[in-house]
C-alpha cells in the first residue's frame, strides 16, 4: 500500500506535478469562491478560452520558451479580462451574449495561430487540455509568486471584496472605490486562470475555478470556511487525479477535473439524501 | 453599474456637514432613460429628524428617487444636496434596499453584515478593532437581533433579515436612512417590530425616508407623505396629501376610491411583491 503511494514519487515531474496541482488548487479554490458566489462562472471560462491567441504568440515567439509564454499569456488575461469587463458594464446587448461573442472569437484566433505551425494538434492539445507533468522548476517559481501575489492581495482587500459581491449598492453608498476594486477582482481571476494553465489546460479551467468551491459552498455558512474548504478539496483532487493518471494512464488534467466533479455530487447527493430524511424525521 | 462621484482614492470623503441647510434637499431631478422618463423635476427639503414616506404605484420612480438621494444613480438633470453637499461626499447616507435585492444565501452571518457597515469607517487593509464591534452589537441590540449575530442569513424570516439592514445602516452611523419598501411581504407583527425601530430612530433624530404601499401606515406613523408617480404629485402632512383627487392622479385606474361614512377609503389594486426597479 505505501509502495503503492511511493512509487509515483520517484519521479520529479509526478514531485512537480502534485506541487503545481495543490498551490494551482488553493489559488483557484480561493479565487473561484467570489467567482462562485458572484456568479461568474460564464466569464471565468470564457476568459481561460480568450488566453488562447497570447498563448499561441508567446509560443510561435518563444519557440518553446516558458517564460516567454507565461507573460504572454498573462498579459493576454488580464487584457481580455478588463475588456469583457468593460463590454459588459456598457453595452446594449446582454451581457452574457457580449461574454460569448468575445470569448469564442479570441479562441478562434487561437486556433488559427497555432495551426500555422505543423505540430499543430499536438502542442494545440497541452494548451487545450494541459500539461502538468511537463511543469518545470522554473513553472513553480512563477506559480509560487503569482499564487503568493492574488493570495496576498486577497487577504489585503478581503472585506472590501466580500462588501461588493455581497451589496454593491452598499459599496457605492460607503464611497468605495468601486470601479478599481471590481477591476482587480478581474485581474486575480486572470492571474489565477494564467497559472494554473499547465495543470488542466484552457478548456477544463472553469472547473478548477468553481467546482471545488461549489462543493465548499454546498458544506459551509462562512465564507473563510468556505475558502478553506474549497482549498482543501481541490488539493486533495489534484493528488488524486494525479495518482489515478498515473496508474490508469489517463490524461492528468482530465482526471484531476473528474475527480472534483465526483467530489461535488458525492457532496450534492449526499446532502440532498440527508435532507429528506431530516425531513422526514420530523 | 451605476456611477457614483468617488473620492479619492483610499479615503473616502466624509464632508463636515453644513447643519444650518436642510439634510436633504432634491432641486429639479430629473432622469431620463433611452425608453422614457423615470423621474421629472422633483423639488423638496427634508428637515433633519423628520419620517417621511414615500408613496405611489409601482414603477413610479420610488427606488430611483432613493437611489439619487443616495448619490447610486446620477440623474440625468437638477441636484441632490444632503447638508449642502453632493451625495456622493458623504458616507453618513444609508440605502436600505429591498429584501429581493440581495443572495440571502451569501455564506455570512448576520454579524458580518452588520459588520459592513462598518467598513467606510474602519478604511483599506484594517480589521475591525472593538470599538467597532461594539457598534454592531449595539445596533443588533436596538432591532432586537443581538441573539442571532452568528446566525446565517440564510436562516432568518422577513422581518429579521429587514432588521439586519436596519441594523447595517445604525453601524454605519447614517444620518440619513432610505428604506426601499421595508413593509413589503411582512407580517403584521414584523411590521410592528419595524415602525418600533423607526420610533428608536426618531429618538436619535435619524431622518428617513421610506418607500411604502400601505396608506394607512403612511398616514398614521409619518411626518409627511409624499406622493410620486414620476412626478411629485403631492408632499405633506398625510391630511393634506391623502386627498381623493391627489391618489386618483397617482394611482389612476390601480386605486379604487370607496366613500363611507367615515370618510374615503383607498384600495390599491396591484401588489407589491416587486415592487419598481430600475436599472441604468
Amino acid at each position: 500500500m505505501l509502495e503503492w503511494f511511493l512509487q509515483p514519487l520517484q519521479y520529479p515531474f509526478m514531485v512537480r506535478g502534485i506541487s503545481a496541482a495543490v498551490l494551482v488548487g488553493i489559488v483557484c479554490a480561493v479565487v473561484g469562491s467570489f467567482v462562485v458566489l458572484r456568479g461568474m462562472a460564464f466569464f471565468g471560462d470564457a476568459l481561460a478560452h480568450a488566453i488562447l491567441p497570447g498563448l499561441a504568440v508567446g509560443y510561435l515567439m518563444g519557440g518553446g520558451d516558458r517564460q516567454v509564454l507565461f507573460w504572454w499569456a498573462l498579459g493576454t488575461a488580464v487584457v481580455s479580462g478588463l475588456s469583457i469587463g468593460a463590454v459588459s458594464r456598457s453595452t446594449r446587448i446582454r451581457e452574457d451574449t457580449a461574454i460569448g461573442i468575445i470569448f469564442a472569437g479570441m479562441f478562434a484566433l487561437g486556433i488559427a495561430l497555432i495551426s500555422t505551425v505543423r505540430s499543430y494538434t499536438v502542442d494545440l492539445a497541452h494548451f487545450l487540455f494541459g500539461d502538468i507533468l511537463g511543469v518545470t522548476p522554473t513553472d513553480i517559481q512563477l506559480i509560487l509568486i503569482f499564487s503568493g501575489v492574488v493570495i496576498g492581495l486577497i487577504f489585503l482587500f478581503y472585506k472590501e471584496f466580500v462588501l461588493l459581491s455581497f451589496d454593491p449598492v452598499l459599496a457605492i453608498t460607503l464611497r468605495l472605490p468601486v470601479r478599481f476594486l471590481e477591476n482587480l477582482l478581474l485581474v486575480l481571476i486572470a492571474i489565477s486562470i494564467v497559472v494554473s494553465l499547465q495543470t488542466v489546460g484552457v478548456a477544463l479551467m472553469v472547473a478548477m475555478l468553481i467546482t471545488p468551491a461549489a462543493t465548499a459552498y454546498l458544506l459551509s455558512k462562512r465564507l473563510p470556511v468556505m475558502m478553506a474548504l474549497a482549498s482543501g478539496i481541490a488539493s486533495f483532487s489534484g493528488i488524486t487525479g494525479l495518482y489515478l493518471s498515473y496508474y490508469l494512464n489517463i490524461a492528468s488534467g482530465a482526471a484531476i477535473v473528474l475527480t472534483t466533479t465526483l467530489i461535488f455530487f458525492l457532496v450534492w447527493s449526499g446532502q440532498s439524501l440527508w435532507q429528506r430524511i431530516s425531513k422526514q424525521i420530523e | 453599474m451605476a456611477k457614483s462621484t468617488q473620492g479619492l482614492f483610499f479615503f473616502p470623503p466624509h464632508l463636515p456637514h453644513q447643519t444650518e441647510k436642510p439634510i436633504v434637499s432634491v432641486k429639479g431631478v430629473s432622469l431620463f432613460y433611452s425608453n422614457g422618463t423615470a423621474l421629472e423635476d422633483i423639488h423638496f427639503d427634508v428637515v433633519a429628524g423628520e419620517r417621511l414616506a414615500v408613496i405611489g404605484p409601482n414603477g413610479a420612480g420610488k427606488s430611483t428617487l432613493f437611489k439619487i438621494i443616495a448619490g447610486v444613480l446620477p440623474p440625468s438633470e437638477g441636484r441632490v444636496e444632503v447638508y449642502g453637499n453632493e451625495p456622493g461626499k458623504h458616507i453618513c447616507i444609508a440605502y436600505v434596499p429591498q429584501r429581493n435585492q440581495v443572495d440571502w444565501s451569501f455564506p455570512v452571518n448576520v454579524a458580518d453584515v452588520v459588520m459592513m457597515g462598518r467598513i467606510g469607517k474602519i478604511g483599506f487593509l484594517r480589521r475591525p478593532t472593538r470599538k467597532d464591534w461594539e457598534i454592531v452589537f449595539q445596533a443588533l441590540e436596538t432591532v432586537q437581533l443581538q441573539d442571532y449575530a452568528k446566525r446565517q442569513i440564510r436562516q432568518l424570516s422577513g422581518g429579521q433579515q429587514q432588521r439586519v439592514f436596519i441594523a447595517r445602516a445604525l453601524a454605519q452611523e447614517a444620518e440619513l436612512i432610505l428604506m426601499d419598501e421595508p413593509f413589503t411581504g411582512l407580517d403584521f407583527p414584523a411590521r410592528q417590530a419595524i415602525l418600533n425601530i423607526l420610533d428608536i430612530l426618531k429618538e436619535k433624530h435619524v431622518t428617513v425616508l421610506v418607500a411604502l404601499h400601505d396608506l394607512k401606515t403612511a398616514s398614521e406613523y409619518f411626518d409627511r407623505i409624499l406622493l410620486l408617480n414620476h412626478r411629485l404629485i403631492a408632499i405633506g402632512k398625510p391630511s393634506e396629501v391623502l386627498l381623493p383627487e391627489h391618489l386618483l392622479y397617482a394611482y389612476g385606474g390601480q386605486l379604487s376610491l370607496i366613500p363611507t361614512e367615515k370618510g374615503t377609503w383607498a384600495m390599491e389594486d396591484t401588489c407589491c411583491e416587486e415592487g419598481d426597479h430600475f436599472h441604468a
